[in-house]
């Protein structure tokens, strides 16, 4: 799919490098952004224990049908010393109810999506609005890595590498105006190869959205792939969005739309239940989802639950997109 | 023939158990096993519970009074896969935490619900011999009334913990209300006809 300029970043060159052991976690993101965010250092290294951040432990990553290797990715934009989860357990353990509400079912069903070509529509308060071949969205950026947590709503969670790019930078592109405050998001609507969208479940197409300034952090990013591979159907390809100190549904799969809007969009679960999901959603240990608790999580491939982070450990470099708000009352 | 007929509602019974079992070892589960063993104990218990209230009204439309004979043992197959779908929520999801559960139960409806519905089964298990029949006399079939609770719980449980609700908690809400929904128009039958007969009289 990407043109492929150097020889396949292989998974062993990217980890295991003894400069970053005994460091939790590693970030390095573009440094403007980094300090417009208030967060400073743009070297973030806590000390933690024993690290052991290398894929060896995994049975990632196999190429699976219909996957390209991704070339010229710039390793470790961020990276973590926790076990990453294997590619069986990313790609089998999936919530994407356009192909079914079983975990399995994306797995099993998703192949059936089309996803070249793949266009995406960039449009609302923007200077340059465009209809984008991927290819074409893709191209001009840096690929980049980012191994970040996902921590599902449902209260498990993953450890995810992810390849893509920060959305600021498609963002950027675009030159919203000065009325763009949200940004909206539009999943694929195809019901002839998404079987899930011919059933109420959700109000479809599924939609979500972020406040400027969450869409504009250097966290967030549009990903490609996963594994150094193009990433599988069941996780959202050919391009998703990724917030890492969001819960999972926030960060919407088989991207079609962009849209910079004026005001809070409206967003799929918000609308099939508001009192379960906010449009923030932040990760949030002190806030239950009104019928199960979210202070502790299930790491797959775990079998004691651990505590959730705030921010999903991420408060560091968003914290301060929150200052001043209630949390509880903003959930 | 008939002989055979026990043995085989009980192997069926177990079957499901069984090949989660299997599953299980074999590493067949997904990747959260926690959770398959979970959802998959507590639908089995929904289903146990549903054949088992299904008896009564299908004795009475067909006639066939011998299914009597099997709701005692698919009952306590209900409390087996409800005491599997406890232990797995007690033992394996939350590892003895009990601050945890207690909290749970008090604070989240749903699992208050499932807590309720299980609860309400524990008596009927330990009350299900003959001895227990014989001693409590009238109050027995009293006493197991309580089945209709516990699955009214059930059923809540599993609407209030899927985040949609479509589909299968939907449709397992709509047969337990029939099957009472069945007794209930049995019942006004019953009086309106022993009505007659003093009219009659």
């Amino acid at each position: 799919m990407l043109i492929r300029t150097t020889p396949p970043m292989r998974a062993s060159e990217i980890t295991d490098e003894p400069v970053y052991l005994r460091r939790r976690e590693f970030i390095r993101l573009a440094g403007s952004a980094a300090v417009a965010v208030g967060a400073a250092p743009l070297l973030q290294a806590c000390a933690g224990g024993d690290v052991s951040a290398d894929f060896a432990g995994t049975d990632g990553p196999a190429v699976a049908a219909g996957q390209t290797p991704l070339t010229n990715v710039k390793p470790k934009v961020v990276t973590t010393d926790e076990k990453l989860n294997t590619f069986n357990e990313i790609t089998s353990y999936n919530n994407f109810y356009e192909f079914g509400q079983g975990k399995d079912d994306p797995q099993r069903y998703a192949g059936r999506m089309t996803t070249s070509p793949w266009k995406v529509q960039i449009d609302g308060h923007c200077n340059k609005p465009a209809e984008y071949h991927l290819e074409d969205l893709i191209r001009p950026h840096q690929l980049e890595e980012r191994i970040y947590r996902l921590r599902c709503v449902e209260a498990w969670s993953m450890v995810i590498p992810w390849v893509g790019i920060p959305l600021a930078d498609i963002i950027k592109r675009a030159e919203p105006t000065s009325k763009a405050t949200f940004v909206a998001f539009t999943t694929l609507y195809r019901p002839k190869e998404m079987f899930g969208l011919n059933e109420p479940v959700l109000d479809w197409p599924y939609t979500e959205g972020l406040r400027m300034d969450e869409a504009m952090h250097p966290l967030t990013i549009l990903s490609v792939g996963l594994y150094g591979q193009t990433l599988m159907n069941q996780n959202g390809a050919p391009i998703r969005l990724v917030v890492p100190w969001k819960y999972g549904f926030k960060s919407i799969k088989s991207l079609v739309r962009i849209q910079f809007v004026d005001r809070m969009p409206q967003t799929a679960w918000n609308k099939s239940n508001p009192r379960e999901y906010g449009f923030y959603s932040n990760v949030n240990p002190e806030v239950d989802h009104p019928r199960w608790t979210q202070a502790t999580e299930r790491r797959i491939g775990e079998f004691r639950r651990r505590p959730t982070l705030m921010f999903n450990g991420y408060g560091d470099e968003v914290a301060s997109l929150y200052a001043g708000m209630d949390l509880r009352k903003d959930y | 023939m008939q002989k055979l007929a026990k043995p085989i509602v009980f192997v069926l019974a177990v079957a499901p158990f069984l090949w989660l079992a299997f599953r299980a070892y074999s590493g067949r589960l997904s990747v959260n096993p926690i959770e398959d063993i979970t959802l998959t104990t507590g639908i089995w218990t929904l289903r146990f519970l549903v054949i088992t209230l299904a008896v009564t009204p299908l004795r009475r439309i067909t006639g066939w009074n011998r299914l009597i004979q099997y709701r005692r043992m698919l009952g306590l197959f209900a409390f087996f896969y409800a005491t599997l779908h406890v232990a797995t929520y007690v033992v394996l999801d939350l590892f003895f935490a009990w601050d945890l559960i207690l909290a749970d139960v008090l604070k989240r409806p749903f699992i208050t619900a499932g807590m309720v519905a299980f609860v309400a089964m524990v008596p009927l298990a330990l009350t299900s011999t003959r001895g227990w029949i014989r001693r409590l006399g009238r109050r027995w079939q009293l006493l197991h009334r309580l089945i209709y609770l516990s699955a009214i719980a059930a059923v809540v449980h599993y609407l209030w913990k899927v985040k949609v609700v479509v589909g299968s908690p939907v449709y397992y809400a709509a047969i337990v209300a029939a099957l009472l929904l069945f007794r209930i128009a049995w019942m006004w039958r019953a009086r309106r006809r022993s009505a007659l007969q003093a009219a009659d009289a």
